[in-house]
């Protein structure tokens, strides 16, 4: 693990809910992170995709739609079919709590919702890289 | 981290990428492997992209990358943007406008931060190049925001440079560094749906005559595109294969390898001499109390470095 964590932040499927994930992209930067952002209505494709060409550490998707059930573990997969599972998933926006243990099931180690503040995510991704 | 040789020549993507952060974060582990290869890589044709943000460099670059996958070539885009000197962050946003060729099996694109690199171009650059070129890469494109002098030495690593310029963006051209109107090899009127877009295009074609009146072949071309529509593609791309076929045939694509490699050699030694004698340097309890000896004038600074190099020269 190097000391400049690099973060891709992605918005998968048709939602056109940016500001959240603009808040954290931003708030990471001020963090001393390098944040791949990469727009709305990304495919599960592109964001694999991206991760790998990134090589990124984390992945953080934000999501309002409602599809995070349907999308979510599309992305994991394809992740672990592009032997890019070594990544830390977190996400992020309007999931509601009866989805969160099946997301976790799935491997995306953190959910946050509207209102957490920046200190928070970004502990949690230090305690969860392990670097101070 | 073990980095395989073979998959990076077989331009396994993970591996390039892996390959990309071990030049870019531990320098030191990397030398093993960029050293194997050098010898066994020819390096691509660069194209250097840069102007103010928000030109519409991004855009451009898909574009051109688009139809160059469609003839057939490999590319690989390195976006560059600056590193906040505050945090050491970066905000890397430029995958926004490339999401048409982001899957393309062709294409590979890494964002990078500049990491405020003392002392000139950051070395990872070239190294970025040369691994991207051994993984077959024929052409790669560096977008990077032409601000600053870091960025100026950055588009010298390019074969062919393009200036993007936008109408609005008058005042900050007129206060374009001169290095880079000097380095630009093709100007670009970008967002040319715009207004002002014909005076502006005035403005250049003077500053352009200005800019470089050397006695070479090369005429400096003007292209008016309107990214978002895709308008002046196709003049923009006959101009590069004009001043890569320009550069092949008057040899001066020699010379500008030359002077790209001397640079990086400076570079490497800068950044080696620093690794070795200056930062241990600095990390010594020592290094504060002589900082103390000077201010307070019991020495001056000058006695105070050349005892540091003769300590160097010792090899101490
Ligand atoms: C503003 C807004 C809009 C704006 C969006 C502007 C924009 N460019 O973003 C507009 C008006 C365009 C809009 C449109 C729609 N919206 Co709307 N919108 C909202 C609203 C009011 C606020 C969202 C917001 O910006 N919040 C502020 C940001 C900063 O918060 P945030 O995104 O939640 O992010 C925080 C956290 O969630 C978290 N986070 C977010 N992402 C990530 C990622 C990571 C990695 C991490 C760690 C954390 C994290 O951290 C952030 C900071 O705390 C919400 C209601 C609400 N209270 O959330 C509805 C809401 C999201 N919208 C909704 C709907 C239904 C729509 C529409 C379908 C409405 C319609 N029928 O047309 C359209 C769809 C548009 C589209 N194409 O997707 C619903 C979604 C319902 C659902 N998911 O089940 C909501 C919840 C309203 C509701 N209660 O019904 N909307
Ligand atoms: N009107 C107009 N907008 C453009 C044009 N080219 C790019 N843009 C827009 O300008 C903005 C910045 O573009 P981007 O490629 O990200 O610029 P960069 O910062 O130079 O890389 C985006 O919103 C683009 O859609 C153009 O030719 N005309
Ligand atoms: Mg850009």
């Amino acid at each position: 693990m190097s000391e400049n964590i690099k973060v891709l932040i992605a918005k998968p499927g048709l939602d056109g809910h940016d500001r959240g994930a603009k808040v954290i992209a931003r708030g990471l930067k001020e963090a001393g992170m390098e944040v791949v952002y990469t727009g709305l209505r990304q495919t599960t494709e592109q964001i694999v995709r991206a991760a790998v060409q990134e090589d990124v550490d984390v992945i953080g998707l934000s999501i309002l739609s409602g599809a995070h059930s349907h999308l979510f573990p599309e992305i994991m997969k394809k992740l672990k079919d592009n032997g890019k599972d070594d990544v830390l998933v977190i996400a992020g926006g309007i999931i509601p709590d009866d989805d969160h243990a099946e997301l976790k099931d799935l491997g995306i180690k953190g959910i946050f919702k509207p209102g957490t503040p920046i200190n928070e995510i970004v502990e949690f991704i230090h305690q969860e890289l392990d670097v101070a | 981290m073990k980095i395989d040789v073979d998959k990076i020549l077989a331009g396994d993507e993970k591996t390039v990428a892996k390959a990309i952060s071990l030049v870019e974060n531990s320098r030191g582990e990397a030398f093993d492997l960029l050293r194997e290869l050098y010898l066994k890589t020819n390096l691509a044709y660069l194209l250097g992209v840069t102007g103010p943000p928000g030109g519409g460099k991004s855009t451009l670059v898909e574009k051109i990358v688009s139809r160059w996958v469609d003839s057939g070539e490999k590319v690989a885009v390195i976006a560059i943007d600056p590193s906040s000197e505050f945090s050491g962050g970066a905000l890397l946003g430029d995958r926004i406008r490339m999401g048409k060729i982001a899957t393309h099996p062709d294409v590979f694109i890494r964002s990078m931060a500049t990491r405020g690199y003392l002392g000139g171009l950051n070395p990872a650059i070239f190294d970025t190049v040369l691994v991207l070129s051994a993984a077959g890469y024929e052409r790669i494109v560096i977008e990077t925001v032409g601000v600053g002098q870091n960025e100026i030495d950055i588009v010298s690593l390019a074969d062919t440079t393009l200036v993007v310029t936008v109408p609005e963006a008058g005042d900050e051209i007129q206060s374009f560094k001169a290095g880079l109107m000097e380095a630009g090899d093709l100007f670009v009127l970008n967002k040319s749906d715009h207004a002002t877009a014909h005076k502006m295009e005035l403005i250049l074609k003077q500053m352009i005559d200005l800019a470089r009146s050397d006695d070479s072949g090369w005429k400096i071309p003007l292209i008016k595109t309107i990214a978002t529509e895709e308008d002046g593609i196709g003049d923009l791309i006959e101009e590069i294969a004009a001043h890569k076929n320009y550069l092949e045939v008057s040899n001066l694509e020699l010379d500008n390898k030359k002077k790209v490699m001397k640079n990086h050699l400076i570079h490497l030694l800068e950044e080696g001499l620093r690794n070795k004698y200056i930062e241990p340097l600095l990390k010594d309890k020592d290094f504060d109390h002589s900082v103390d000896e000077v201010i307070e004038r019991k020495k001056d600074p000058y006695t105070q470095v050349s005892e540091w190099l003769s300590d160097f020269g010792e090899g101490v």
